[in-house]
This record gives structure tokens, C-alpha cells and sequence, in this order.
């Protein structure tokens, strides 16, 4: 359990999806512009990126490595099908993403109607996919910990997002130099709450 | 191509070189920023990454392309991922078997150009509705506009945060270090390639005057 707890919290602050990896900075950037759609879009990638963590880790311990075959039959000991784990994982998220969007629609309309165009969206969204990376060069020992590693990263990802449309929406009353609005000031923030993230660096739980 | 049109027209002489200013992909159409900065500690990476993106994007673009009246819009977002992985698993095996240093330090930046959004970009924007041979263009110049950024950038941060170009120790050979000048080990820090690539816009705009966004 402390284990997990430590997991969890190291994703969040000190391997932070966006301020130490730079991954999902592309709708991080596009999205931002108000605090309500992000922690939209922020709440939608924790939920795909905690489902999507432990089902690839299941498809990457019980299909694709090496000697993963093993449960089906003994022969199959020797298959290795690791090349295939991008597509693999691309798919798994594709069609996690398609699932999901027909769950939430089903069952609560309300939030559908908030997220709406965000969920095909989270499909493309690197922070998805490169979670599942981490999670297989990581090599996680049980679906538990991955899954904190998944919620962690997601939460983290939320924090940063939310973070920074708070900030885009205040600077916009200040007087940037004009060449320098919009994008420009959001890269240079973005990389001073990098440099702030990384104070976490070093901490050991 | 339209019936005479010749290989190289303006037109699409264009498409190739847009990108690499006016319509960039990094710094105008904020696509592709992930990969980006994280491989752009050294030269060397970002100029594999660059060329591995020319090489996914040029390719899954001129399939896209082919394929595109073939392709009920439904399910285009599966099949585009689908080509696409094929061709970055290639780019993977390749660079595994050959340049297997860079692959190591590349780690998992390689498998995340899948989700690349450039690739996505410019398949939904430009192949899905385009020739095959103007999506071929199209896709050399927008993967050239990135691994140029890629390589303004990685070629800062790695002179003024290690003192070297392409692994040669230039600012040791001029013997600046006895005058008492050390490396910024800030550069080599994350957070530094988004403040460059801030700075890279911020010259890019006021020199590019209708690029500037109002808010």
C-alpha cells in the first residue's frame, strides 16, 4: 500500500507528464485558453489514462512479451510479439477512447454534453500513449502499481492544465510584447512552472 | 497531378517551403510540440528524430493519399493510426539494428510519433483531401519545418549547456573554461527547450508581423 501511495505521488509532482516529459503539450497548448474546458479536458484524461494504464499492462504481461504466451500453451514459451506494441496500444486506447465516449453518453448525459469534443481528442493525446510506454519500460510488478502510475500521471497532467489556464486567463490583462502573445508567453510560463516542478526533484517518499 | 502540371510548379514548390516559415508546424500551427522538446538535449537525437519524421510522415501522407476514397470517414482515425504505427515500427526496427545508441537515448520518443500531431495534422488537413504527390511534398516540408526548430533548438541547448557541437568539445578547444567560464546546466534541463522555443517565437513573429495572435 505505501508502495502504491509512493508510486502515485511520485507521478504526480516529480515525473509530471507535462513539466518533466512534455508529452500532451499539444492539446495542453490548444485547450488552455479557459479553466473550465481544461479541467474538462483534465478530468477526461485521468479517466482514460487510468483505464487504458492496467489493460495495456495486462496485454503487455499475458500477450506480448517474451514467454507471455506461456498460460495458453507451453509451446508458445519462446514468442516474443513486443514489435508489436505500439499498435497494439494505439488500439487498445483508440477503442478505450470509443468506449468510453458511449458509456459517458449513456449514462450521464450532462457530463457528455461538457466533454463533448474532448473525448475523440484524448485519442491522439501523447501523454495517453506515452503512459503506456513508461509503463512497459518501467516494468511495473503488478497491475496495482500500474494503475497508481496511470491515475498519478493523470492527476498530474489535470494539475498543469488547470494550472495554466488559470494563469493564461489573468494574463491577458497584463501588456505582453505583442509578438510574444498568445503562444509565445504560454511556452515561456509553462517552462517557469517547469523549472518550479522540478524542486520536487530528489524527494524520496 | 492535374493532367500537365508539372512536378514542380509553384504551387507546390509552396507546400514545401511554407512550412518552413510562414506556416510552421511548431511555431505557428502548435503541432508536433511533444516529441519536440524532449529529444533536444544533443544535436544528435534531434537530428535521427528530425529524419525520422520526414520519413513516417512523407510516407503515411502519400498512403493516406492513395487510400483516401477508399476510407469511410467513420473509422479514418483507426486506419490512420494504423498506418502510421506500421510505419513507425519500421523506423523503430531501423534504428534499433543500426543506430542503436540513439534508440537507447530516444527511449520511448520514437513510439510516441504515433501520437505525434503533426502526423494526425496533416493526414485529417491536407492527405485525406489531397493527390498523392502534392501530400508527398506537404509532408517532407512540414516534417522539415519541425526537425529545423528541433535542430535551432537541440543546437543551443547543447552548446551552452554541455560546450559541444555534435559531441566535439567546441568551447574547451577555444580554452574558454580557463578564462572561467562553465556550462549553464540550465540549458540541459527540460524546462529550457520551452523557454527557447518561446524565444524562437517570439523572433519569428516580430519578424513575421501578421502572425502575431491577439489573444
Amino acid at each position: 500500500m505505501e508502495n502504491l501511495v509512493n508510486i502515485f505521488v511520485k507521478s504526480v509532482f516529480i515525473d509530471n507528464m507535462i513539466f518533466a516529459y512534455f508529452l500532451g503539450m499539444c492539446s495542453y497548448l490548444a485547450v488552455s485558453k479557459t479553466v473550465k474546458t481544461s479541467a474538462g479536458l483534465g478530468i477526461a484524461v485521468i479517466f482514460v489514462i487510468g483505464i487504458t494504464v492496467p489493460v495495456n499492462y495486462l496485454i503487455e504481461n499475458y500477450v506480448l512479451k517474451e514467454g507471455a504466451l506461456k498460460w495458453i500453451s507451453p509451446q508458445l514459451a519462446e514468442v516474443d510479439l513486443s514489435f508489436l506494441s505500439f499498435i497494439m496500444f494505439i488500439a487498445v486506447i483508440a477503442s478505450m477512447v470509443q468506449l468510453v465516449e458511449m458509456i459517458i453518453e449513456k449514462f450521464s448525459p450532462a457530463l457528455y454534453n461538457s466533454l463533448g469534443i474532448f473525448l475523440p481528442l484524448i485519442a491522439v493525446n501523447c501523454a495517453i500513449l506515452g503512459a503506456a510506454l513508461f509503463m512497459q519500460e518501467r516494468e511495473y510488478s503488478s497491475i496495482a502499481e500500474a494503475t497508481s502510475f496511470g491515475l498519478g500521471s493523470g492527476v498530474g497532467w489535470f494539475l498543469a492544465i488547470v494550472g495554466i489556464a488559470a494563469i493564461r486567463e489573468k494574463i491577458r490583462y497584463s501588456n505582453v510584447p505583442p509578438p510574444l502573445r498568445g503562444l509565445g508567453i504560454t511556452f515561456i510560463i509553462t517552462g517557469l512552472m517547469g523549472i518550479a516542478f522540478m524542486s520536487f526533484m530528489g524527494i524520496k517518499l | 497531378m492535374s493532367d500537365r502540371e508539372p512536378l514542380f510548379s509553384s504551387k507546390n514548390l509552396k507546400l514545401l517551403r511554407e512550412p518552413l516559415n510562414k506556416s510552421n508546424p511548431i511555431t505557428v500551427q502548435v503541432l508536433g510540440i511533444c516529441s519536440a522538446l524532449a529529444v533536444t538535449v544533443k544535436l544528435k537525437p534531434s537530428v535521427v528524430m528530425a529524419v525520422s519524421v520526414i520519413a513516417v510522415l512523407s510516407v503515411s501522407n502519400v498512403v493516406i493519399s492513395v487510400l483516401r476514397k477508399h476510407i469511410p470517414p467513420r473509422i479514418r482515425i483507426i486506419v490512420q493510426l494504423v498506418v502510421i504505427a506500421t510505419m513507425v515500427i519500421l523506423v523503430d526496427e531501423i534504428l534499433k539494428a543500426f543506430a542503436y545508441d540513439v534508440s537507447k537515448q530516444l527511449s520511448v520518443f520514437v513510439g510516441l510519433i504515433i501520437t505525434n500531431c503533426i502526423i494526425m495534422g496533416r493526414l485529417e488537413a491536407f492527405a485525406l483531401a489531397n493527390k498523392p504527390w502534392p501530400s508527398f511534398l506537404d509532408g517532407i516540408g512540414n516534417a522539415a519545418g519541425y526537425g529545423l526548430i528541433l535542430i535551432i533548438v537541440a543546437f543551443f541547448r547543447e552548446f551552452l549547456g554541455s560546450g559541444t557541437i555534435w559531441g566535439y568539445p567546441v568551447m574547451e578547444k577555444i580554452g574558454i573554461y580557463k578564462l572561467g567560464y562553465t556550462d549553464n546546466g540550465l540549458m540541459i534541463l527540460p524546462p529550457m527547450a520551452l523557454i527557447t522555443v518561446g524565444i524562437i517565437i517570439w523572433i519569428q513573429r516580430g519578424k513575421n508581423r501578421d502572425l502575431i495572435e491577439t489573444h
